[in-house]
């Protein structure tokens, strides 16, 4: 992408938008919110071989102190409301992932009487990642596809609160 | 100035919230905690935030479909939860286990056992507080991941075992690897043991804490390394011994007490490092006398097996399984259950929760290797 | 000692509280009267030479004219098992409880309670163990009806095929 211009060798020219979204999708940080098998893929995503930090995300554990939220595993309804306060209590400008199956859409536990048919139900999603459960080079792909997200969005030109958000 | 009437601390009891969402849980459980300043006075569980209605899908699924789902119930072990089910089928209607599928049954399952009982000791580490001791299983595991990846196409719920047998044979070339990879396990563990378990603060961290007696562990139905570690030696595979296993020559590692108390986290602990050590040991007998011959039985499309019930024991990483299923003689279920290590476990806690400290009930819980699935199923 | 042997000792001690002894392919069960059942379990774990010490393993079935619980025993001394099985009726499922014995009896008691409904008397903690605590009904039961929504999360989810079919239909007309 066109971020930066270089006139002579020192002087760069570039949006502010882009710097300050280049900066921001460097470092997600995301909280560990794995619920079930997607959380030992996330493990392993976060692990030495398919390596997320590289890509700046690093997890936490606190929802206080984390932008992105990667629902990893399936959604019972007995959890569906703690998802609920769980995402409020992170701090805006937030976003969410849903990987795999079951919380993409209950997965093959749509039969089943406690769970909640997908995470969407009770927070807003920017990224679906499917697979059951994605490997992690799936995952990483989609944390690739909120950083191009994250991209597009605009901090000047329009008020923050009428943005494009992805929350 | 008199300090006759020295004001007195005035204590109370707090009152903590531990989950559903915590970095030091395996999987979501969630603990209320009565706690004393540091010392708790007691840890109530309350589970049942990943119950995702397994044994009622088995009613409505039928018998070859419901071999996918018996992965989700311990999804870090899934070889032994198919076998487990694949057996239980199997007992109903009297079919047999080719020779070669029971080694392939075998070969996945030891892995499997390597794999899982890397994850735990990883984490462990991870719920010391240290980081690096889960790379360094995390490595080791991915090699295995990638070996059965080879054999099934899956790295996590595999789906790999059918009733009368194993969905497919090794592929070409594949006993050499796996061979060579037992290669390379024996140092790595040599060395993970020098950085990580007789280190000295995990030592400190784990030994003399939440020691179980046998007598207590048997009254609580501890299975698997839990019991073992508390010195009672039962291993449903040499003392009712299933599948191909009688073949094989491996000793049963107990626990004792070395390190401090007799049944303390440590023994549990290094349980699974001796464990891992014996599923090579097995896993080299069993790949250097692969019978020849078919992988899966004939089994019918519409699996009917007579009316009848049935109860079948499988030694998982996390202990005996036991699966019981009700059949009433048509082409679904009437009631499965699967009775899973991870759930008498938790029954424990509460009791062994009084007097520990908060940090030390994160190692209890990592050190009886309870995983959420298997208790909410 | 074989399953078997082991209900022959049970009748010779309690008589007619063994009601009867089913003997089939895979597992040989013994079905109990549920008054004698603390009795009968006290006995089983006592008696030197039957030292069940462990309840592994206990289950609730939903038959649909009555409801059953199954209690799988096991001796690690002896390394000898057996089960036993009473008939509840489904109106007011009640049994003692057997935690006094086996402490592991506790969270599968309340395993029952919660997805079949048995009420288990003299348990120090019978509640919901796996439901939410305001779940209507016992899922395990054959006429369970699955509720629509739970706390204002429905619990349909339509299928986006349907919608697909649809569309098609109307390409068609046209």
């Amino acid at each position: 992408m066109p971020l930066l211009n270089s006139l002579p060798d020192y002087v760069l020219t570039t949006k502010t938008d882009e710097l300050i979204n280049w900066m921001r999708k460097s470092s997600i940080w995301y909280m560990l919110f794995g619920l079930a098998c997607c959380a030992i893929e996330l493990m392993h995503t976060g692990g030495p071989r398919a390596d997320i930090e590289r890509f700046g995300a690093t997890p936490r554990a606190s929802a206080r102190q984390s932008d992105l939220m990667i629902i990893a595993g399936t959604l019972t309804l007995k959890m569906a409301l703690r998802t609920r306060l769980l995402y409020d209590q992170m701090p805006d400008p937030k976003y969410v992932i849903s990987m795999g199956s079951c919380s993409n859409c209950g997965g093959l536990f749509q039969l089943a009487y406690s769970v909640c048919d997908g995470v969407d139900k009770v927070i807003p999603v920017d990224v679906y990642v499917p697979g059951c459960p994605p490997r992690p080079e799936a995952l990483t792909e989609g944390l690739l596809k909120l950083q191009e997200k994250i991209m597009t969005e605009r901090w000047l030109a329009k008020a923050p609160a009428a943005k494009g958000e992805a929350a | 100035m008199s300090d006759a009437t020295e004001p007195t601390l005035r204590t109370e009891e707090m009152t903590l919230n531990m989950g559903p969402q915590h970095p030091s849980t395996h999987g979501v459980l969630r603990f209320v905690i009565r706690a004393d300043g540091e010392v708790m006075r007691e840890a109530v569980p309350d589970v049942g935030y990943l119950h995702r209605s397994i044994e009622k899908i088995a009613e409505k699924v039928g018998y070859h479909g419901f071999m996918p789902y018996t992965d989700r119930v311990d999804y870090v072990c899934a070889m032994f939860t198919n076998q487990g089910w694949g057996m239980a089928c199997e007992k109903l209607a009297g079919i047999e286990v080719p020779r070669r599928g029971e080694y392939c049954r075998v070969i996945s399952t030891e892995f499997n056992r390597i794999a899982s009982h890397l994850l735990t000791v990883g984490l462990m580490g991870m719920d010391i507080g240290a980081m690096t001791p889960f790379l360094h299983a995390l490595r080791e595991r991915e090699m295995i991941n990638d070996l059965i990846e080879e054999l099934c196409g899956a790295r996590l719920t595999f789906n790999y075992m059918r009733i009368g047998g194993v969905a497919w044979d090794l592929p070409p070339g594949w006993r050499e690897k796996a061979l060579a990879y037992l290669d390379h396990l024996d140092p790595i563990l040599a060395e993970y043991n020098a950085l990580f378990s007789y280190n000295k603060i995990c030592i400190q961290r784990l030994a003399n804490v939440a020691p179980i007696s046998a007598a207590e562990a048997i009254n609580y139905n501890l299975v698997g390394p839990n019991l073992r570690a508390c010195g009672v030696k039962w291993d449903v595979r040499k003392d009712m011994p299933y599948s191909a296993y009688s073949d094989f020559e491996f000793d049963v590692p107990i626990g004792r007490g070395e390190w401090g108390t007799l049944g303390d986290s440590m023994d549990r602990y290094m349980m699974r490092i001796y464990e891992m050590k014996e599923s090579a040991r097995i896993l080299r007998q069993a790949l250097t006398r692969m019978p020849d011959g078919p992988v899966l039985a004939k089994v019918v499309r519409n699996f009917r097996p007579p009316a009848g019930e049935c109860q079948v024991r499988v030694e998982s990483a996390r202990g005996d399984q036991g699966w019981y299923v009700v059949s009433d003689g048509s082409g679904y279920p009437w009631r499965v259950h699967v009775r899973t290590g991870s759930f008498a476990a938790m029954g424990i806690i509460q009791k062994l929760s009084r007097g520990l400290m908060i940090a030390d009930l994160v190692v209890l819980i990592a050190s009886l290797d309870v995983i959420a699935p298997e208790i909410d199923r | 000692m074989e399953p078997l042997q082991i209900y022959e000792r049970l009748k010779v001690r309690f008589g007619e509280r063994v009601l009867e002894t089913i003997e089939k392919r895979s597992d040989p069960f013994a079905v109990i009267d549920p008054a004698a059942l603390v009795e009968i379990c006290l006995y089983l774990r006592e008696d030197p030479e039957l030292a069940m010490d462990c309840l592994s393993n206990e289950t609730g079935v939903d038959y649909k004219d009555h409801l059953e619980v199954v209690y799988h025993l096991f001796s690690y001394s002896h390394r000898h098992g057996a089960v036993l099985k009473i008939k509840l009726p489904r109106e007011e499922p009640r049994v003692a409880t057997v935690e006094g014995i086996w402490k592991s009896a506790n969270w599968m008691e309340r395993e029952i309670f919660d997805l079949v409904g048995v009420n288990f008397e003299g348990h120090s903690d019978m509640r919901r163990i796996l439901m939410p605590e305001d779940w209507p009904g016992h899922p395990l039961r054959k006429d369970f009806v699955e509720p629509q929504e739970y706390h204002g999360i429905s619990t349909v989810r339509e299928s986006p095929i349907v919608r697909l079919d649809q569309h098609k239909d109307q390409h068609k007309k046209k």
